[in-house]
């Protein structure tokens, strides 16, 4: 039997050999998803952060991973600049995440129960890090303290060893430390491990496509130039 | 008000693995058949072309292809005095969502189960004696054997275009295979992969430590291939994009790649895409399905009448729709009656990174490029003296290196500071990880049920997870991070960092996307929701497909028995029901 609901279909034209039957909707709706799933890089950057937050981030991710004698460090990477892009799209409004009541604390085996999105969280947490570290230096800013002192102001978050107003100091901290890292060693397209920096460091050479020939040269380094998804330049973008 | 449509002969929930094998097999009956997906049309062009799938942040970091909590998530308790609470975004698994479904982003690691697998409680009372199983572990025989489902992995693996070494071939053991495999027809349709160094490296210390180390069954193909329904496969060229990730080479065995190209555009074949299947409705009797209710992206509501319906979406959204739709006794725990939501079951990971002098170059890789050792999976070793049920194996496999998340750092590196970024530079190109994947038995307290608080975005409620390892998983996760140890110390590696797993299991971190059971099958309707033919004992003219039907987990990856079962089904399907609706066994 055949189905005449296909009366209100369309042969689509697919653009692979393959030709697909699909509903005319169905086509028009995926169009308009793969519009809207366009990669972060291929929009023009939003920002999210104010200035001084901006600061606190920068100083933190100086930090997190310093610039030192094995070179750049997150900084240096635009790690910062990669976090604020990042609070600005889709992750920093915790888009696919399932942010319905009712809120409840739970175990920790449960996983992230704060009504937070992640932009709101580092809103919330740099604001009272801030007030911490003014009570206690001198009024000075986060970004004003010594390294040593920064050091230690993270530690204590890190063990949550300091009672923050809002949040709950190490939710906050391994949310900033993942972001560092990922903005160190993500693709450069996205803002950080600028002029590849990251991969550098460790010998990642990027997205390289093919390895038929050089996977059994056992023990032998791989000297092929660094590369992005956007090709080599993309390092150099500036965000 | 749910419009009615026009009735088809086969509606098919969910579009992957599962329904895209059904799809060509029941078409091919001349069967007019329907797949409602509930994510999005997706193929190899453009959606993972080469140009913008290689990006570890947008698809592995932040769930690209994944399902969305956002529109579909669960709750999750460990024991059932806690209050379950929504998984608020992924993290222990990862199940996918659009066209091909996890069959899109999955590593390609295609196992076939153990004999003794199969008839799991039979196997173990007679070796050991009945008393060797806890009380409250509900493993049970599957209603199907090895040598039921052999002519069906194999057509399977020939779908793929498993690179692979047999190592049982007729009962005759196969050099460089693994020789602890149940006895295979023939060979793999394409040779092993190269070995990576971290392959070489782990085969040297494994022979070492007196294991039998092998080359893993690949879904990325060493070769080009053309598989069983005429599709062309390419080359694999180890670029180590295939976990999180389409493959934009056609190497990776998807639907994409393997099915898709025969089966979209077929005059009996229609896809709907962005139709979430709610429920599915019966007559009076209880006894036969009519139709399924779905919901559009527009969020209009139909329902779709037809004369057989297959469950094909991922397993516990299968036990969720079977919840919803009032088919079958729900599982209760404390009653210890029903079945629906039974037997919810998991896998147990560890492993033991190493940290050696050579340049292992860890992105060139592929998903299912590994070396294993086999020797204490299943029963295949003496439990005796252990006194726990199970095993799994160990295996160096050398996926990608993308390094966002796979860097691996020594033992006691602070995860900040100079010491980490210097732990980075030194470690990346000269660490490897041997992994540890093992069984997970059913229990009377892990199950799935629905949810008393939280609801989808559909307004239903949500389903409920209640799960936790036991002391015999963890007994045995600790005995295979001990053999992953033998091996690493064979390796004699500048250092190496034994990660067990310890505790309640959490939701939290990535495990594996291998969730199994709630919709077990077997021989009594007593302890099992369909029948060895995967369909339903209530509904006749409804089957149930993928790792819902577990009744335990085995230790190994599951798409091959999943695969394997599907083909078992359509077998059955075409050969029997058809000619004669109605059960295919008498309860």
């Amino acid at each position: 039997m055949k189905s005449p609901s296909r009366r209100n279909l369309l042969k689509a034209v697919a653009l692979t050999p393959a030709v697909a039957v699909i509903p005319l909707e169905a086509v028009v709706r995926s169009a308009r998803e793969a519009r809207a799933a366009a990669p972060a890089y291929a929009q023009p950057p939003e920002v999210y952060l104010t200035a001084s937050e901006l600061g606190f981030v920068e100083a933190a991710v100086a930090r997190i991973i310093p610039n030192d004698e094995l070179g750049p460090g997150a900084k240096e990477a635009g790690v910062g600049t990669f976090i604020d892009h990042q609070l600005a799209g889709p992750y920093g409004r915790a888009e696919r995440w399932y942010m319905q009541g009712p809120w409840k604390q739970g175990e920790h085996e449960q996983g992230y129960q704060l009504k937070l999105t992640p932009a709101e969280l580092y809103r919330a947490a740099i604001a009272d890090i801030e007030q911490y570290v003014r009570g206690k230096y001198g009024n000075k800013s986060f970004a004003e303290l010594d390294a040593k002192t920064q050091d230690d102001v993270l530690h204590e978050l890190e063990k949550n060893d300091v009672q923050l107003a809002h949040v709950p100091a190490d939710t906050f901290f391994n949310m900033l430390v993942d972001n560092t890292v990922e903005g160190f060693l993500a693709d450069p397209v996205y803002g950080g491990n600028r002029d590849f920096v990251g991969w550098k460091l460790i010998g990642f050479p990027g997205p390289r496509y093919n390895y038929v020939a050089e996977i059994d040269q056992y023990g032998k380094r791989y000297d092929m130039p660094y590369v992005s998804i956007a090709g080599r330049d993309a390092a150099v973008r500036k965000g | 008000m749910a419009q009615r449509l026009p009735a088809v002969d086969v509606v098919l929930v969910g579009f992957g693995w599962t329904a895209s094998i059904l799809a060509k097999e029941l078409t091919d009956a001349g069967l007019q058949v329907l797949a409602l997906e509930r994510g999005i049309f997706r193929d190899t062009i453009p959606d993972f072309s080469p140009t913008s799938i290689q990006d570890e942040l947008r698809y592995a970091v932040r769930n690209g292809l994944f399902e969305e909590p956002e529109r579909e998530t669960l709750t999750f308790r460990n024991s059932l005095e806690q209050t379950a609470l929504p998984m608020r975004h992924l993290g222990s698994f990862r199940p996918g969502s659009g066209a091909g479904g996890a069959g899109v982003h999955w590593n390609g690691q295609t196992w076939r189960f153990l004999p003794s697998d199969f008839e799991l409680r039979s196997h173990i009372a007679q070796r050991y004696g009945a008393k060797f199983i806890p009380q409250d572990m509900t493993i049970q025989d599957w209603g199907v054997t090895y040598a039921d489902l052999e002519p069906h992995y194999d057509r399977f693996e020939y779908l793929c275009g498993i690179s692979g070494q047999a190592g049982n071939v007729g009962g005759k053991v196969q050099e460089g295979g693994n020789p602890f495999e149940g006895a295979r027809r023939r060979g793999y349709p394409l040779p092993p992969l190269k070995r990576g160094a971290g392959q070489v490296l782990f085969d040297k210390a494994a022979r070492e430590a007196g294991f039998h180390p092998f080359p893993c069954p690949a879904a990325n193909t060493s070769e080009p291939y053309q598989n069983i329904y005429g599709v062309q496969m390419g080359q694999c060229t180890f670029c180590g994009y295939c976990e999180w990730f389409g493959c934009g080479n056609y190497s990776k065995a998807s639907p994409q790649t393997t099915v898709f190209p025969v089966l979209l555009g077929r005059d009996n074949f229609e896809l709907r895409t962005r139709c979430e299947v709610t429920r599915v409705n019966t007559d009076s009797s209880r006894k036969r399905a009519t139709s399924v209710t779905y919901v559009d992206a527009a969020g209009r509501e139909f329902e779709q009448p037809a004369e057989l319906v297959i469950l094909c979406a991922f397993a516990q959204h299968n036990v969720h729709l079977l919840l919803l739709s009032k088919i079958g006794q729900p599982y209760d725990p404390v009653a210890n009656k029903g079945v629906v939501g039974r037997n919810y079951a998991y896998q147990i990971t560890s492993s033991v990174d190493v940290f050696v002098d050579q340049i292992l170059n860890p992105f060139m890789g592929a998903g299912a490029l590994g070396q294993a050792v086999d020797d204490f999976n299943g029963d295949l070793f003496d439990h005796g003296p252990h006194g726990f049920v199970g095993g799994g194996y160990l295996a160096l496999w050398t996926t990608g290196g993308r390094p966002i998340l796979q860097h691996h750092v020594p033992e006691g590196t602070p995860t900040w500071g100079g010491k980490f970024k210097r732990a980075l530079a030194e470690n990346y190109l000269r660490s490897a990880s041997i992994a540890t994947h093992g069984s997970v038995m059913s229990y009377r307290d892990a199950y799935l049920d629905l949810d008393p608080t939280y609801r989808d975005s559909y307004g239903n409620p949500m389903l409920r997870l209640t799960f936790d390892f036991h002391d015999n998983e963890h007994r045995m996760s600790d005995f295979l991070t001990a053999r992953a140890t033998d091996v690493a110390k064979a390796m004699r590696a500048r250092s190496f960092h034994a990660k067990p797993r310890k505790g309640r299991y959490s939701i939290v971190p990535y495990q594996t996307t291998h969730n199994t059971g709630g919709a077990v099958m077997g021989d009594d309707p007593r302890t099992s929701v369909v029948n060895r033919y995967l369909q339903s004992w209530d509904v006749s003219n409804l089957f149930v497909m993928g790792s819902s039907v577990f009744p335990q987990n085995a230790g190994y990856n599951p798409t091959g028995t999943v695969g394997a079962l599907t083909y078992w089904a359509a077998e059955a399907i075409k050969s029997r029901y058809l000619k004669q609706p109605g059960p295919l066994v008498s309860a």
